[in-house]
């Protein structure tokens, strides 16, 4: 077995950038592999629901011509996980039309492709539903019926590191994953070269980040790992950033419901006795990382509907007479426009308002009473489709332009808009609608593998 | 003499663990402040409860990680990210009612 291998994780999302200067000295490194992720489902379920990238296509072009000829130039594989952001089918083919571009750009044909699908067909999770093998992930998920599967545009699950050794097998150089657990990307590459499961993870936690775990940290940086039979390295490229063991531990914190206790497609990673030990200012070596595997082997299913349009508004309020009642005169506008519009009924749309400079960010888990003397007002109609949003929206905003509360001295009008018009029509607004669990027999059976090229 | 928190911790954020979730990292560059803060036994059920106005059901994890100097508070969503309601996508601004607690 070979003693050590080195991943460059160039960036947090393929897409978000990295200065050049930090991937030329990567590459400069001999690594093994590029593997960068490419996915969050932080910005939201529309991105999965509308079928949109989390990035532009410039972005994206710009990252991965970069990635690619690096690839290229060391003959070394590229992995790309969770394509697109959401990672599902129309994710991964929007990514592939941008390798295409390039590889034609570039004349780079002789670099083998494969794909890694993550689309989950509806009719495997119902079957599973039936069975007892799909569970909510968390107590506040409702669980899945026949109705909620079928009203979701498309579930994709976060593969493990199974069907991404399979695809890394076939001797593909660019390998295009959809939705993957973030760290399984890194994780399998290194595993299939031999090495301990658990660093493997470990390492692929901190670098599918980027430069996070760093200071100053950031998802816009290269990472270098160097991962060894019983520990692995940890660096930024770019020197002027540090790495020390609390910047390394503390990360294991990040967007995670536990700081050690890391659950993933099959696995549980426990880092509770890790050792972060320092070997230069910007190079920290951990080992002692656990892992389990799980029975049965449960992969996370993520799916998003379109629930409903929406139509907002945003004004400011200036005058103290009306911030001191804002609340009651919001409810006194809501229910003036369910009057003006009485033969709709009042269950097909929802007002509602938000109040920035009293408790705009929290709402009701706000407890600081404190209000500011001006505030930002927004308010929103969401509602079955968009023209009853719009209508519905117009009557409140007129309503409130209007209306005369007790103690009012400002006749000719209570909001400031600040863009003419005012109604803004957002489009459709969607919900994660599945976040649950399954449990599978074959980890790779759902994933599959498909080989391409490029057409000239 | 009491501090505020954001006077001894070096990170105080919040952010998503998932759509349903969001967690809040209080993290320390020192091993006294860290045992200080956990001295002080700030973290618990109860004024979690009362800084964020929920219910003790809604607290998933407090969890004191001390070989990362950091503690941890996960709780449910009233909304899921992004859907009708929500009032912060990312989850990004969630830590603020920590801020100024008051250490001994």
């Amino acid at each position: 077995m070979i003693n050590s291998i080195k991943i460059l994780s160039p960036c947090g999302i393929l897409g978000y950038g990295f200065p050049t200067d930090s991937f030329d000295r990567g590459i400069e490194m001999k690594p093994d592999a590029i593997i960068v992720d490419a996915g969050s489902t932080d910005a939201g379920p529309h991105k999965l629901g509308a079928n949109v990238a989390i990035v532009s296509k410039t972005a994206c072009k710009k990252d991965l011509v970069r990635l690619i000829l690096g690839a290229k130039k060391l003959n070394i594989p590229l992995i790309i996980g969770s394509s697109g952001g959401s990672g599902g089918k129309v994710h991964v083919a929007w990514t592939l039309e941008i390798i295409d571009e390039i590889v034609r750009e570039n004349d780079l044909y002789d670099m083998k492709q494969a794909v890694v699908y993550a689309d989950i067909d509806k009719s495997e999770i119902l079957e599973r539903l039936k069975k007892g093998e799909v569970e909510p992930l968390g107590t506040n998920v409702p669980q899945l019926d026949e109705k909620i599967i079928n009203s979701t545009n498309g579930v994709v699950a976060q593969m493990g590191i199974e069907p991404i050794i399979k695809a890394i097998k076939t001797g593909s150089q660019i390998i295009v994953c959809g939705r993957a657990y973030d760290p399984a990307i890194f994780a399998a590459f290194a595993v299939n070269k031999g090495f301990d499961l658990a660093l493997s993870y470990h390492l692929g936690k901190i670098l599918e980040c980027g430069a996070l775990c760093c200071d100053p940290g950031t998802t816009k940086d290269c990472m270098m790992g160097e991962l060894f039979k019983n520990y692995f390295d940890v660096f930024s490229t770019n020197s002027e950033r540090t790495c020390s063991p609390v910047s390394v531990a503390a990360h294991t914190f990040y967007e995670k419901d536990h700081p050690y206790l890391l659950h993933g497609p099959g696995i549980i990673q426990d880092l509770s006795e890790c050792e972060f030990k320092k070997i230069t200012d910007n190079k920290v070596r951990i080992s002692g990382s656990q892992i389990e595997s799980t029975d049965p082997y449960r992969i996370k299913l993520e799916g998003a509907r379109r629930v409903a349009y929406r139509t907002f508004v945003i004004a400011g309020v200036r005058d103290p007479l009306l911030i001191e009642k804002i609340e009651q005169v919001e409810d006194m506008v809501k229910d003036s426009v369910a009057t003006q519009y009485s033969e709709i009924a009042s269950r097909r749309y929802k007002i509602a308002f938000y109040n920035y400079g009293k408790n705009g960010v929290m709402g009701e888990l706000e407890t600081n009473n404190s209000v500011s003397h001006e505030l930002g007002v927004m308010f929103e109609v969401i509602a079955e489709t968009q023209e009853l949003a719009s209508a519905i929206c117009a009557s409140v905003r007129s309503t409130f332009m209007h209306f005369g509360y007790e103690g009012r001295k400002s006749t000719s009008g209570n909001l400031a808009f600040p863009f003419a018009p005012s109604d803004v029509e957002f489009g459709p607004v969607f919900e994660f609608s599945v976040y649950h669990l399954m449990s599978v027999d074959d980890p790779s059976a759902l994933f599959p593998i498909q080989i391409r090229s490029t057409s000239k | 003499m009491s501090v505020a928190l954001k006077d001894l911790a070096k990170v105080l954020r919040s952010k998503n663990s998932g759509p349903f979730q969001i967690t809040v990292d209080v993290l320390f560059d020192d091993i006294s402040k860290y045992e200080r803060v956990v001295k002080a036994n700030i973290f618990t059920e109860e004024n979690i409860c009362k800084l964020y106005n929920i219910k003790k059901e809604d607290i998933c994890n407090i969890v004191f990680f001390d070989r990362a100097m950091g503690i941890k508070v996960t709780t449910n969503r009233k909304v899921s990210s992004g859907t009708c309601g929500d009032r912060d996508v990312y989850g990004a601004q969630q830590h603020a009612p920590l801020l100024d607690v008051l250490i001994p």
